[in-house]
């Protein structure tokens, strides 16, 4: 790997994506045949006749959305996370950890319980992701310690009392309906989703990643440190708030349509740093392909290895926790 | 190029400071520990603003000036810091352009070149495709004046540029300064060794033991008894010819 490029890596590697979602396509409990799901597309496109009219429903309208979903969704969470890491300069910071991911449950929850649709849901989402990472940043300036460690023991903070507050809510919500969509954001999954949430989340995906990368040289920037980006003439408040906005949008669209789901934004960022460095302008473009991939395989074990439906956040917790501790153990001298 | 400073006041950690920096000098900025002479740099770079009075680049107001446009004149080595990420010494020498880019731009190869230049005036060209938080001390404190000189500026302002290095690496910065002075830089840097100023034969910037400020060339306002009063040590200052310039030690105890 060592001779490619860092174009040819990424070409490697969103070609590798591609594929994956081609296997993913084809295997699944109707039938694991690729060609039938072969068959299927050219007959939604009608270029065969007779086509297996069961089968096409079941690509076009619950494996592809699913598939779509896992890969944006994958690709929010970890890109999000690298962003974070960052502008804070903190590689142990995630969604997750900076309580962006439960800020956004609890707007999610809310959204539930107000009984607003998905666009709703989004909405209340964002806003409660963006309040809880503003208070997550805010506690270590008002006790005056900016270290990387008060940063995450903020987000603790601010972590737990958010997942009192969605336990008020699950306690307030009506058991046969709002509870168990609430339980249901908490757990994970892409199942449900449909092509309508595609569409609610891809111009906010596709924006928000065109603009960071593009700002990911700026990021690399704001990772020396507030006095270094000061004095190389960048205004730190309104860079760095843009960079938050964005950010938190785009964690909020994706636990909007997906619930939380751990690790992943943590362990990504991690990987693409392993792989290509720390340059964000390199580093973004791969940890958004590295994360639609570790998704979707997530996704597609989680929906085919055994005859139930396994609930994303248990896979993720045990291919991401080892895989983590393994990250740490490869880069030990450097956490301090 | 002529620009003065004049403040009044920083927190009332200072007051009436009134100096200037011309091109091609050096000032050594001098006071006991917690008397604000990093304060006073960081208010020249923009970092603080001072509660009282103003600055003026080149008699234009740093106030009314944007965070870029201050950058372009001015650049700051900070104290040697460790980014939390890996950089290449070059990606992170290259950021130097950042105050001549816009939001959305990046480096293209013209600023690279003149990153590249800037490593080679430092000397430093082996250090380039290394990693900055694996390189030594010294080598790091050489990458950030590379840095510092690529961004262009007409002053360049230092903390502490020998705090945590060794004696060596010391004195090879303030001969870095000396040179960038040579070649028409303003520099101005904060240090907790007199001797240095006697070695750089440059203008001072001093606080006193009281927080009084007094500015001029190191002959006339580093004397025994000021140092002595201002340390609170027993400093002695001796002029030897055979190195052609005065030093200042300490006697024994």
């Amino acid at each position: 790997m060592k001779k490619l490029s860092n174009r040819q890596q990424l070409l490697l590697s969103a070609i590798a994506l591609i594929m994956l979602m081609l296997f993913s396509l084809s295997i699944g409990r109707y039938s694991n045949n690729p060609l039938d799901a072969i068959r299927a597309i050219l007959g939604r496109f009608d270029v065969i006749k007779q086509p297996d009219i069961a089968m096409e429903n079941i690509i076009f309208h619950v494996r592809l959305p699913r598939i779509f979903g896992a890969v944006y969704v994958g690709a929010m969470l970890s890109l999000s996370g690298a962003v974070y890491q960052g502008i804070f300069k903190n590689p142990l910071v995630s969604p997750d950890i900076l309580g962006v991911s439960s800020g956004a449950s609890v707007g999610a929850a809310i959204s539930i319980l107000l009984g607003y649709g998905l666009i709703g849901r989004q909405i209340f989402a964002f806003i409660f992701g963006l309040l809880a990472v503003l208070l997550t940043t805010t506690i270590p300036k008002v006790f005056r310690n900016s270290s990387n460690m008060m940063m995450v023991l903020s987000g603790i903070i601010v972590g737990g009392f958010l997942s009192s507050v969605l336990a008020i809510m699950k306690f307030l919500a009506e058991e046969q309906t709002e509870l168990s969509s609430i339980v249901f954001w908490q757990m994970g999954s892409v199942a449900s989703i449909k092509g309508k949430e595609i569409i609610a989340i891809s111009p906010i995906f596709m924006i928000c990643s065109i603009l960071l990368i593009l700002l990911a040289w700026r990021i690399n920037i704001l990772s020396f440190g507030e006095v270094e980006a000061k004095t190389l003439g960048i205004n730190v408040k309104k860079t760095r708030g843009i960079i938050i906005i964005l950010t938190s949008l785009m964690t909020a669209s994706a636990v909007s349509i997906s619930g939380t789901i751990g690790w992943i934004g943590l362990i990504i960022p991690h990987l693409g740093r392993l792989t290509i460095g720390s340059d964000h302008t390199k580093l973004l473009p791969t940890t958004i392909i590295f994360g639609a991939i570790f998704m979707l395989i997530i996704d597609t074990l989680a929906r085919t290895l055994t005859s139930l439906e396994i609930p994303l956040s248990i896979l993720t917790g045990f291919v991401g926790a080892p895989t983590y501790a393994y990250l740490l153990y490869r880069q030990r001298t450097n956490v301090s | 190029m002529e620009v003065g400073y004049a403040y009044k006041g920083y927190k009332k950690l200072f007051e009436n400071v009134s100096f200037s920096i011309k091109a091609g000098e050096i000032i050594c900025i001098l006071g006991p520990n917690g008397i604000g002479k990093t304060t006073l740099l960081n208010c020249i770079a923009n970092l603080a603003v001072p509660t009282e009075g103003d600055i003026f680049i080149e008699g234009q107001n740093m106030n009314n000036m944007s965070p870029q446009e201050v950058a372009r004149v001015i650049s700051f080595v900070p104290q040697t810091i460790i980014p939390s990420f890996d950089y290449k010494v070059i990606d992170y020498v290259v950021t130097s352009c950042a105050p001549r880019l816009g939001i959305f731009e990046r480096p293209k190869e013209e600023h690279y070149k003149v990153a590249e230049q800037a490593i080679e005036r430092m000397k430093i060209s082996h250090l380039k495709e290394k990693e900055y938080t694996k390189i030594s001390g010294g080598e790091r404190q050489q990458v950030s004046i590379a840095r510092a000189i690529a961004q262009q500026p007409k002053i360049i302002l230092m903390d502490e540029p020998t705090a945590h290095l060794d004696y060596g690496n010391q004195v090879k910065v303030l001969k870095i300064i000396k040179d960038m002075a040579k070649s028409g830089y303003g520099v101005a840097f904060t240090t907790h060794s007199p001797d240095q100023a006697l070695l750089l034969k440059c203008k001072v910037a001093v606080f006193n033991e009281k927080g009084k400020f007094f500015f001029g060339d190191y002959k006339e306002i580093l004397t025994e008894e000021f140092l002595r009063s201002m340390y609170g040590v027993d400093i002695h200052l001796y002029d030897i010819d055979d190195i052609d310039r005065s030093v200042c030690i300490i006697s024994r105890f």
